[in-house]
């Protein structure tokens, strides 16, 4: 988030996403603002509920807009999305803008060749002929590394491995280079060869392309491996923000504590046991008053007043950096040391 | 580990899954070999963990241990008994000591049943009438594993993904178990609940004495659970060693291609480790290659390894205990890795 000075490549604003279902109103996203520069990465991570999908949704318009309230604004190169008429929306999904989903087989249509499945985006947003398009589908499925592209333009998904139908949604993504790109846990459902695989690929063609990325994951290894910048998310709110050096070396936030702390490390002690977090995500539909997270936080005694239960701590940004917390920064430089000490031998 | 008498003793434990195809008549036309000769012990009390991505093999050994799949070839012993094809009246007795943790805690409880019948199943099943009754014998568990007791007339759905996976522990718990087979327990839950049920399982393991064979994905978790594990690629074991020589000291290339994908989450500009990127998909268990497996994914295959399929031995430079099925297997730089260097404000 360095373009501060000027418009950034795309901005979020206050963002509201609430739904409303049978059992009352959920509050999926409450307020967010972030932006994000072109050939960045935004790590966005968060449990399930925490409103980090329904964020993506909303900037792709593939909400349901009768269900949907939604407040705020984003900006997309200076385009705003939230009032873009669905014509609007069509002509910039999978041409400026594309996403890449968590189960690639369930996002892959059974009945048509991974060929057909590409080159359709590309036929639609640039009118090029049949032959054309199977040319761009092989030259993508050629680009994400899948071997004889020729041969296996004309398979449909079930032929092809986990890995591979991975690859070629993200061959499908790209294949009108979008400015932006979302990808929603894309390695989720991935091994961890596998995963390396699609990251590295992921951060090649970034570099080729200068692509803005945004990356959900709930996996913070992840994140340190392709993010610039990370937002967490907790309860539809974003709790800290900063680069990925600040967040993952000094964070400032008892919940990306206790994520740090719950996650076991490939050399770190193994005879202590690990640091939960107690309790459970929060519902969305009641959600707790004043910080989301102080039913699970075990830091709210050292709040005077009990002000944590009371009113929502304010998310203040300077610099990129900041966190949602009642506690002093002297308080959290305190308590981080502190936390960080249980963490070592 | 105890050679000498082993809890569970596996020996050449084998299972093809039969494809059946062709016309009119279906009939055998080949065999997804889907575990491959594995041998392998689980001491009592002690933690055996299971890593392998997914296909290798991990969670058909699991089943084949709690004898809800029949093996093919090979022998499983209990205790010195051999289960392996025993029948149900034989095998009554020992199921009860073999109890099972599945991976998804919506799929894996009756949602027409109260978690006090959840529970008490395994008890009615087996005849064991606890002193005080059922009732107050689940009441026990559910403190046991951390839940509330008053919850014993609710039902699966009034309760979280972590709380649904504590039934499920409960459960297994209610028969004492000497052995448990927690397959992938926390992959479904998310990660600040995953730390939870771990830390659970844990106390249990120290507490009550229970041996697992704990199978998981995740090496991180693995590494933080079990005493001892066992890699697997494609229906084999190419790695068994203690936590400490298996990830400080890995032989087998695949292992070591393995932990160097993990992502780790420390803000450091050089990896504490050399990422190796294997190459590929792992090939079809229907057609395996001949040989070592993994060669078509291997930067030093040969022509031995084509024709030879690597033993699982003590390879030179290999402490007690330390098993590793390569012709060529890999030599710890004599220099280690600078993996201490991880950044004081995160270790420190």
């Amino acid at each position: 988030m360095t373009s501060t000075d000027q418009q950034p490549f795309l901005s979020v604003r206050d963002l509201k996403v609430h739904f409303s279902t049978e059992d009352g109103v959920v509050k999926a996203v409450d307020g967010l603002t972030f932006d994000l520069a072109k050939g960045k990465t935004l790590g966005i991570v968060g449990e399930s509920g925490s409103g980090k999908s329904v964020t993506n949704l909303t900037i792709l318009g593939l909400h349901d807009r009768d269900r949907t309230a939604i407040d705020g604004e984003i900006l997309l190169d200076g385009k705003e999305l939230l009032t873009a008429s669905e014509r609007e929306l069509e002509r910039l999904r999978g041409n400026k803008m594309s996403m890449i989903f968590q189960d690639a087989l369930a996002s892959l249509s059974p009945y048509h060749t991974i060929g057909k499945q590409i080159g359709e985006t590309y036929r639609k947003h640039t009118g090029a002929s049949k032959k054309e398009a199977r040319e761009r589908a092989i030259e993508m499925l050629k680009r994400v590394g899948i071997p004889q592209p020729d041969m296996r333009v004309d398979d449909y998904p079930h032929q092809f491995s986990g890995g591979m139908r991975q690859r070629a949604m993200i061959a499908m993504a790209l294949v009108c280079d979008p400015e932006l790109l979302i990808a929603d846990e894309p390695t989720t459902a991935l091994d961890v060869t596998v995963q390396a695989q699609i990251m590295d690929l992921l951060k090649d063609l970034q570099q080729e392309f200068g692509t803005a990325i945004i990356f959900i994951t709930h996996d913070l290894g992840v994140i340190a491996d392709i993010a610039d910048d990370v937002l967490v998310m907790y309860g539809g709110r974003c709790v800290e923000r900063g680069t990925k050096k600040e967040v993952l070396r000094a964070p400032q936030h008892p919940y990306t504590w206790g994520l740090l702390g719950s996650m076991p490390s490939l050399d770190g002690p193994v005879d202590v046991p690990l640091n939960p977090i107690p309790g459970a995500p929060p519902s969305l539909l009641n959600p707790p008053t004043g910080c989301r997270f102080h039913p699970r936080c075990t830091f709210t005694e050292k709040i005077e007043g009990g002000l944590c239960s009371t009113e929502q701590p304010l998310l203040k940004i300077t610099d990129g950096r900041g966190a949602a917390c009642h506690l002093t920064a002297d308080q959290r430089r305190e308590f981080f040391a502190d936390y960080a000490a249980t963490r070592s031998h | 580990m105890s050679n000498t008498n082993p809890l569970l003793d596996v020996t050449g434990l084998t299972k093809h899954f039969p494809v059946m195809g062709g016309f009119p008549f279906k009939r055998k036309i080949g065999a997804v070999q889907a575990v491959d000769g594995l041998d392998f012990q689980v001491a009592e009390g002690e933690s055996l963990g299971l890593v392998g991505e997914s296909g290798c093999g991990k969670s058909t050994t699991g089943r084949l241990i709690t004898r809800l799949l029949e093996p093919t070839g090979g022998s499983i012993k209990y205790r010195g008994q051999d289960i392996t094809h025993a029948g149900r009246k034989q095998l009554a007795p020992v199921r009860s000591e073999i109890q099972m943790i599945f991976q998804d805690p919506y799929a894996s409880l009756n949602p027409r049943q109260t978690v006090g019948k959840i529970i008490s199943g395994p008890m009615e099943i087996n005849g064991i009438n606890p002193p005080g009754g059922h009732e107050k014998r689940v009441r026990e568990l559910l403190e046991t594993v951390g839940l509330n007791p008053e919850h014993y007339n609710r039902f699966p759905h009034e309760f979280s993904g972590g709380q649904r996976q504590r039934i499920g522990v409960a459960r297994a718990l209610a028969l004492e178990p000497k052995l448990i087979v927690a397959d992938e327990p926390v992959s479904a839950l998310d990660v600040s609940i995953q730390a939870q049920v771990v830390n659970l399982l844990q106390e249990l393991q120290r507490d009550l004495g229970i041996a697992f064979v704990f199978i998981a994905h995740d090496l991180a978790i693995v590494r933080h659970f079990s005493e001892r594990v066992a890699v697997m690629y494609l229906g084999k074991i190419v790695e068994i060693a203690d936590r400490e020589d298996l990830y400080d000291n890995p032989r087998h290339p695949y292992t070591r291609a393995l932990l160097s994908a993990v992502p780790e989450a420390t803000a450091d500009e050089v990896p504490s480790r050399e990422r190796i990127l294997l190459t590929g998909d792992v090939p079809s268990p229907l057609n395996p290659p001949s040989g070592c497996r993994f060669r078509t994914r291997c930067w030093k295959a040969t022509e031995k390894c084509a024709t030879e399929a690597p033993p699982l031995v003590q390879v030179e430079g290999n402490r007690e205990g330390h098993l590793t099925a390569c012709h060529y297997p890999e030599v710890k730089e004599t220099v280690p890795a600078p993996r201490l260097s991880k950044d004081p404000g995160v270790t420190a």
